[in-house]
């Protein structure tokens, strides 16, 4: 956000910190304040109920998620969603270290798992209730059915491509096993690995709430499914705003992590652009 | 003679190792239900399956619903990369634009397009157009983001020498900033492709406008494990048809490009 | 009957490339010996294997036959006796360890304590005059900074002998005579024995006690010159020697023979 902000302010030293602060949040907050406007007048003029004001989703919000539905529908929710995350991390980059490593697994496994991962993930679901019941194991191994192809995939082919003078050193100063792939194959392929985590996230988030509006009786994804079938069209809203919120979370996190991780990775890049 | 030999057979082992491969899992796959591992009502035989999906394969009603869904995904593409190369190329251009969108764009871009599976179904019920709104959305962002990525990237000097030589407006769009645009809006269209994909099926089980995606919730609740996994089967073929397609045009489109830019997905 | 004070020998070592890339004999037939602490050059008209014949050296590449003897013990893998430093010092440097855990990174399978592995580390980055960049990344510093970087990594690890790989093709003249002074410096203070493969005729005639002339592959030893240059070297005056005139003239003329293939070898082909 910070990033391109210094560029268009033509005259930062003139107008001091203060203005140019005041500037950035005219720009960051302008136009979302705008379209809330514009959503309002449109919202209370408009006949077919669809499109409540932004203060009635407010207030639904608040009547809704605050207080114990959030600890009913919401936390298992995240719950899961996190489960589910962690789990396809650990399994992805184990299997897709193994796999990246081991040159005939890599050809053997290859054209299973480019169609593996070709099948829609929501797919799957109706596939995994069939083999576990509707429970909420179901849910999570649905969430790691989906997410985890990229980051196995990812992680194979930054595994496969470690830098050839690099493991070169590592074999001349004899460096064991265990450290090479700690010092060296995981950090070289965690570029890779970060964009693969970057996707499993939506996948997941997409597969979280499909599979409540699928087949469950609580969650996010089940109430904002429920509301609309009960024509609850604000409590619908502020459900959508809610999934909205989470999905901004996970970026904002996502992006927290991958600075700190890849922090020489960007560092590198800036240095080359300089 | 013997290295001529090694080296046409290195294509060819991974190809048989890739078969091996795929052989493997459907022995696997078939030798569970038959040990009994998981009952064949929940894991059918590979076999049986195989079997549905020929069977599905001369029926003339799956034909007509997989034109449902790649019609939706069809048109859901396509107004979708529209609306983001217009988009994209004005906001890009524009630094003002870039500056007064970006927050929006950064709430927008992550909520996930399910969410708003049920207000498509309010305002358009259980028509391909509710289908439409989720496709759209989804796919919208991929083209979006590259095209903007694409054009931030227009070499700095490269600009000031088109301008120097006085280079028309539209003529730096088309000798500028649309080959700079390219390969970032052919990655951005791929990953749009998958998208969409996934979306008309998704919203198809969901929302229940007619295509594979209903099929495949019927056959669940019909308990028809067999021709549900078929389904699946299909979709992953489907899925590995558009990567492969839309692989292929971007190799094709960028040839020119290929040593500048590196696959690398952002 | 080896000589005592011989730490490498290499007999009859021969290299060819067979699966991936055709049958290609990339190494003829090289013998040459390097007493301890010898200083010794490799230098050779381009493409003659010297990096194919560093790596077999340092046990990282198995050759076809022959043998590569270290302290009288057959090299078959690389050894604790060996350090090389990579002429891609961007690619031999981890960009995501620091300056001291790339120095620090070999010395963890050794079983030291961690006062000493500390010690050895920090008095590596003093001898390449880097103490202060430790916690700097590499990709934060120059080229030539990078490169010291990967000697201070090899010192650190106490190898009796120093194998380089042209180390400073990749840095400017500058930068390239103050790392080639570090080198010297290191062989008469330290007592490493080095052994510096370069295509550069001015710097091996510089650099070393010995020059192993290379001849076009496949390659053999073509000479064996011992430079008869004062061990004390500098920059200015032992380049304007008229000796060192005569001794590059003449490794020269050896190259633009070798290029040409004019030199015979030492027996027909088996």
């Amino acid at each position: 956000m910070t990033a391109d902000t210094g560029r268009t302010a033509s005259t930062p030293r003139q107008r001091g910190v203060g203005s140019r602060i005041a500037a950035s949040f005219r720009y960051a907050l302008g136009l979302p304040m705008l379209l809330l406007v514009v959503w309002g007048l449109v919202g209370t003029n408009e006949t077919s109920g669809f499109f409540p004001d932004p203060l009635t989703i407010s207030e639904a919000f608040v009547d809704t998620w605050v207080g114990p539905a959030f600890v009913e529908d919401v936390l298992p929710s995240l719950y899961r969603l996190g489960l589910g995350v962690a789990a396809s991390i650990v399994l992805g980059i184990a299997a897709g270290t193994v796999i990246g490593l081991a040159h005939w697994l890599r050809e053997l496994l290859e054209p299973l798992l480019e169609f593996l991962r070709a099948i829609p993930p929501p797919v799957l679901i109706p596939v995994v209730m069939l083999l576990l019941g509707i429970t909420d194991t179901m849910k999570v191994v649905v969430i790691v059915s989906g997410a985890v192809w990229p980051i196995l995939l990812n992680t194979i082919e930054g595994v496969r491509a470690t830098d050839s003078v690099m493991t070169e050193t590592a074999h001349s100063f004899r460096v064991s096993w265990w450290e090479r792939l700690w010092f060296l194959v995981l950090p070289a392929a965690s570029p890779r690995i970060m964009a693969g985590v970057r996707q499993a996230l939506s996948v997941a988030l997409i597969l979280m709430v499909i599979s409540e509006m699928f087949a469950s009786s609580a969650g996010l994804g089940y109430r904002i499914a429920y509301f609309q079938r009960n024509y609850l069209i604000a409590e619908m809203w502020s459900g959508i705003l809610l999934l909205g919120l989470v999905g901004v979370f996970l970026a904002v996190a996502f992006g927290f992590v991958e600075r700190r991780v890849l922090r020489w990775y960007h560092g590198i890049k800036e240095v080359n652009r300089a | 003679m013997s290295v001529l030999t090694t080296r046409r057979l290195r294509p060819l082992r991974k190809t048989l190792l890739g078969v091996v491969g795929l052989a493997g899992f459907l022995v696997v796959w078939q030798s569970i239900p038959t040990l009994g591992l998981i009952n064949p009502q929940y894991l059918p035989y590979v076999t049986d399956v195989l079997a549905r999906l020929f069977e599905q394969l001369v029926d003339l009603a799956f034909w007509r619903r997989l034109r449902s869904t790649m019609t939706s995904w069809a048109i859901g593409l396509t107004v979708a990369t529209c609306a983001a190369v217009v988009l994209g190329t004005v906001v890009g251009l524009v630094p003002f634009l870039r500056r007064a969108t970006h927050t929006i764009v950064e709430f927008l871009r992550p909520i996930p397009s399910v969410a708003l599976i049920p207000l498509a179904v309010l305002m358009f019920g259980i028509q391909m157009q509710a289908a439409l709104v989720i496709i759209v959305y989804a796919s919208f962002w991929q083209v979006f983001v590259q095209v903007i990525y694409g054009v931030a990237d227009v070499d700095a000097v490269a600009r000031d020498t088109a301008r120097s030589f006085g280079l028309r407006r539209r003529e730096q769009l088309t000798h500028l900033v649309l080959p700079t645009t390219l390969p970032y809006l052919m990655t951005g269209l791929r990953l749009a492709a998958a998208v969409a994909l996934i979306l008309a099926v998704t919203a198809e089980m969901v929302i229940g406008n007619p295509g594979l995606g209903r099929m495949i919730e019927l056959s669940r609740s019909a308990g028809d494990a067999a021709g549900l996994y078929a389904l699946v089967v299909v979709t992953g073929l489907l899925g590995l048809t558009v990567n492969l397609v839309f692989r292929f045009i971007e190799r094709r489109v960028l040839s020119w490009h290929q040593s500048v830019r590196g696959e690398e997905v952002r | 009957m080896p000589d005592r004070s011989t730490l490498l020998r290499v007999e009859h070592l021969r290299k060819v490339y067979e699966p991936t890339t055709g049958s290609v004999e990339a190494i003829g037939d090289v013998t040459f010996t390097m007493d301890a602490g010898e200083l010794v050059c490799i230098v050779g008209p381009s493409g003659c294997g010297k990096t194919t014949l560093l790596k077999c050296l340092a046990g990282l590449l198995r050759p076809t036959s022959g043998v590569v003897e270290m302290d009288g013990a057959k090299v078959t893998g690389p050894s604790p006796a060996m350090a090389v430093v990579f002429q891609e010092y961007g690619r031999s440097l981890y960009p995501w360890l620091t300056v001291r855990g790339n120095v620090e990174l070999p010395l963890r399978h050794k079983k030291l304590s961690r006062a000493d592995r500390d010690r050895l580390v920090a008095d590596a980055l003093e001898t390449v005059g880097l103490a202060h960049a430790a916690r700097s990344h590499p990709w934060q510093l120059s080229g030539g900074m990078q490169q010291r970087v990967a000697i201070a990594r090899a010192i650190a690890y106490q190898p009796e002998v120093l194998i380089m790989d042209e180390p400073f093709a990749a840095v400017d003249a500058q930068t390239r005579a103050d790392l080639e002074d570090l080198v010297r410096e290191l062989h008469t203070s330290r007592k490493i024995s080095v052994l510096f493969v370069t295509h550069d005729i001015d710097e091996s005639v510089y650099l070393g006690q010995r020059v192993l002339v290379l001849s076009a592959s496949p390659t053999w030893v073509q000479e064996d010159l011992a430079i008869d240059l004062p061990p004390e070297r500098d920059q200015i005056t032992t380049r304007a020697l008229p000796r060192f005139t005569q001794l590059r003239t003449h490794v020269y003329g050896e190259i633009q023979r070798a290029k040409r293939g004019q030199a015979a070898a030492p027996r027909s082909a088996p």
